[in-house]
């Protein structure tokens, strides 16, 4: 497989916190990546570095490119959605079809005015008249009509209800992706990508704490659900996390053997904010 | 080129209140203006029985008319030509000074840069399509409009005067219309060289503040000015401090004014005793104005203007704080 996006020692200093430490990772092609952290956690940092806006120390290649150096020719291969509302508030929906039909190579303006069709925009509509879930819409049609190798998304959905979140995604999976695409998407709505995603990063004080694909993630963690007599064995098996629900305590455990596991309890498959919350924990502390 | 092309539009879809609607509506003002001051004359002549020159009605005065005095006549047509461009080349001067602070800053503030900057477009492209916008597109737009707006002009005196008995097609004869809209047309290449230091010192403070470039591109000439005055270092190039004030200060805020090249130190038009009141377009015509060319004032001053937009490109670039 060919990898779209290679980091190694990625390191960014900001004028009192380190907001990315000495991070590598490596993103194939045709993979939907979930980067997620707390708030401050470095991810739109990491991003940032990803699109070329920002400066950093340590090695990226992002399709072959330096974002450091060749800035303009990576960004005819990549689109980026940077959270809701960056869209000029001025300009029109005809003019900014106008606009990136002209200046992008790899835009196709059938295939985002049939995206338009469906929604209720109007030509002569201005981003200013859009509620937020619309001036998505707006955006999404420009850049999924882009054939572009990497789509990063960096909290597409903040801010909107939920149909226009649950339509976001469908598009997105409908419509855009395949084999030959990448999409790096962060989010606090976890539970909305969760069975979309291939793989998921965590990441946490400018650092990655976990990187794997989602088949992984069901074969190394596991939930346990424990009754109180059992709890003791459990927590002697150095569990990630421990919650109780109705007098039952629920463990998660990392790589714990599967069938002393299920000798203990119903054993599922955690959820990712389940994981995140325990990996999590104590970051505010 | 396409894509330089496109850019310009954007900039003009953005800003098409001050580009095109500024100079049309003070225009308008301005005939409008005129238009009240005629009626006001007239009225006042009717109702009072008063003539033009004590007592002599306006027939005897032509036919008494020698030619110097048919010369002023066509002066004056000359005059209400090109009357216009002052007010609306003062409303273009606004316009491009507040555009040019804004022009690298207001996407960083709304975070549209974000949407800008996710498209294939170089740093340099865009700021130089901005610099383009602010020292061609702005003139020639406020260029145009003035001329149409002299046109008008012309042709409300011809009217209001053919009232009276004179002749339109005779005034009109007097007066020098294409060699107006030539004139005014040769200034704006040079509008373009000569406001390069102020766009680009605006625009490097639009592209490097974090907030308020407005008080920056004031504050820090104008404090320094004020330091030059105070501790005299210009004494030390053997220049005086108003030099400073002039090639410095001025030159950096106030070039964006069409026509502040004509009142500028020796090339003032003030100073030029060569214009007889007989021929107002000399003021304007090329062969007066492009003598700036020939002087290093106007090539320091744009060496000066890619200088500071090389540092507008590179803070657009640099600067990280959507």
């Amino acid at each position: 497989m060919n990898a779209v996006v290679t980091a190694t020692g990625l390191t960014k200093a900001y004028k009192n916190a380190l907001a990315l430490n000495d991070v590598s990772f490596r993103i194939e092609s045709g993979r939907i990546v979930g980067l997620i952290g707390p708030n401050g956690a470095g991810k739109t940092t990491a991003l940032k570095a990803i699109l070329g806006l920002t400066d950093f120390k340590g090695e990226l290649n992002v399709l072959g490119f330096d974002p450091r150096t060749q800035r303009d020719q990576l960004m005819e291969q990549v689109c980026f959605i940077a959270d809701v509302a960056v869209l000029p508030r001025w300009i029109r929906v005809s003019e900014a079809i106008d606009f990136v039909a002209n200046v992008h190579p790899r835009f196709n303006r059938a295939k985002c005015e049939a995206f338009l069709a469906r929604t209720k925009l109007t030509p002569n509509q201005r981003v200013k008249q859009m509620s937020k879930g619309m001036i998505v819409q707006l955006h999404l049609a420009l850049v999924m009509a882009i054939d572009a190798r990497l789509l990063v998304l960096d909290e597409p959905t903040l801010g909107l209800d939920i149909l226009y979140r649950k339509q976001f995604y469908h598009s997105l999976l409908e419509d855009y992706f395949d084999e030959n695409k990448t999409i790096i998407v962060t989010t606090h709505q976890v539970e909305e990508i969760e069975n979309i995603l291939t793989d998921l990063m965590f990441i946490r004080d400018g650092r990655i704490v976990l990187d794997t694909d989602m088949d992984t993630v069901g074969e190394r963690f596991a939930e346990v659900m424990v009754s109180a007599d059992k709890a003791a064995t459990a927590r002697s098996m150095r569990p990630l996390d421990e919650r109780q629900v109705f007098g039952k305590s629920i463990f998660l455990f990392d790589g714990a053997d599967r069938a002393t596991l299920e000798s203990m309890g119903e054993v599922r498959r955690p959820t990712v904010s389940d994981l995140f919350v325990a990996t999590m924990k104590g970051t505010y502390a | 080129m396409k894509t330089f092309y496109w850019l310009l539009k954007r900039e003009f879809w953005e800003h098409r209140g001050g580009f095109l609607w500024a100079p049309i509506v003070t225009g308008a003002i301005f005939l409008v203006l005129n238009v009240m001051a005629i009626i006001t004359a007239e009225v006042l002549t009717a109702r009072h029985g008063m003539h033009f020159g004590g007592g002599v009605d306006i027939q005897t005065m032509i036919r008494n008319a020698d030619a110097g005095d048919w010369q002023q006549v066509g002066a004056a047509a000359d005059i209400a030509m090109i009357s216009s461009v002052g007010l609306i080349g003062i409303v273009m001067g606004i316009v491009v000074l507040f555009y040019c602070l804004g022009s690298l800053y207001d996407d960083r503030r709304d975070r549209s840069v974000l949407f800008w900057k996710s498209l294939p477009i170089s740093n340099t492209h865009t700021v130089l399509s901005k610099v383009a916008s602010a020292a061609v597109v702005a003139p020639v737009i406020a260029v145009v409009v003035s001329i149409v707006c002299g046109l008008l002009q012309l042709l409300m005196f011809a009217v209001v005067l053919s009232f009276h008995g004179i002749n339109v097609w005779q005034l009109l004869g007097l007066s020098h219309p294409l060699r107006a809209v030539g004139s005014l047309l040769s200034n704006v290449p040079l509008y373009g060289l000569w406001a390069l230091p102020a766009v680009g010192w605006l625009m490097l403070c639009s592209a490097a503040a974090r907030s308020k470039p407005f008080l920056w591109a004031v504050a820090v000439p104008v404090v320094l000015g004020l330091l030059v005055t105070w501790f005299g270092i210009m004494g030390l190039f053997n220049l005086s401090t108003g030099w400073f004030w002039v090639n410095i200060v001025q030159r950096a805020l106030l070039s964006v004014f069409p026509g502040s090249n004509l009142v500028f130190g020796e090339h003032s038009a003030l100073k030029m005793g060569e214009f007889a009141d007989s021929d107002p377009l000399a003021v304007l015509s090329p062969m007066h104005t492009y003598s700036l060319l020939a002087s290093p004032d106007l090539w320091i001053g744009v060496i000066a203007g890619l200088a500071l937009i090389a540092g507008a490109i590179w803070f657009r670039r640099v600067r990280d704080d959507s």
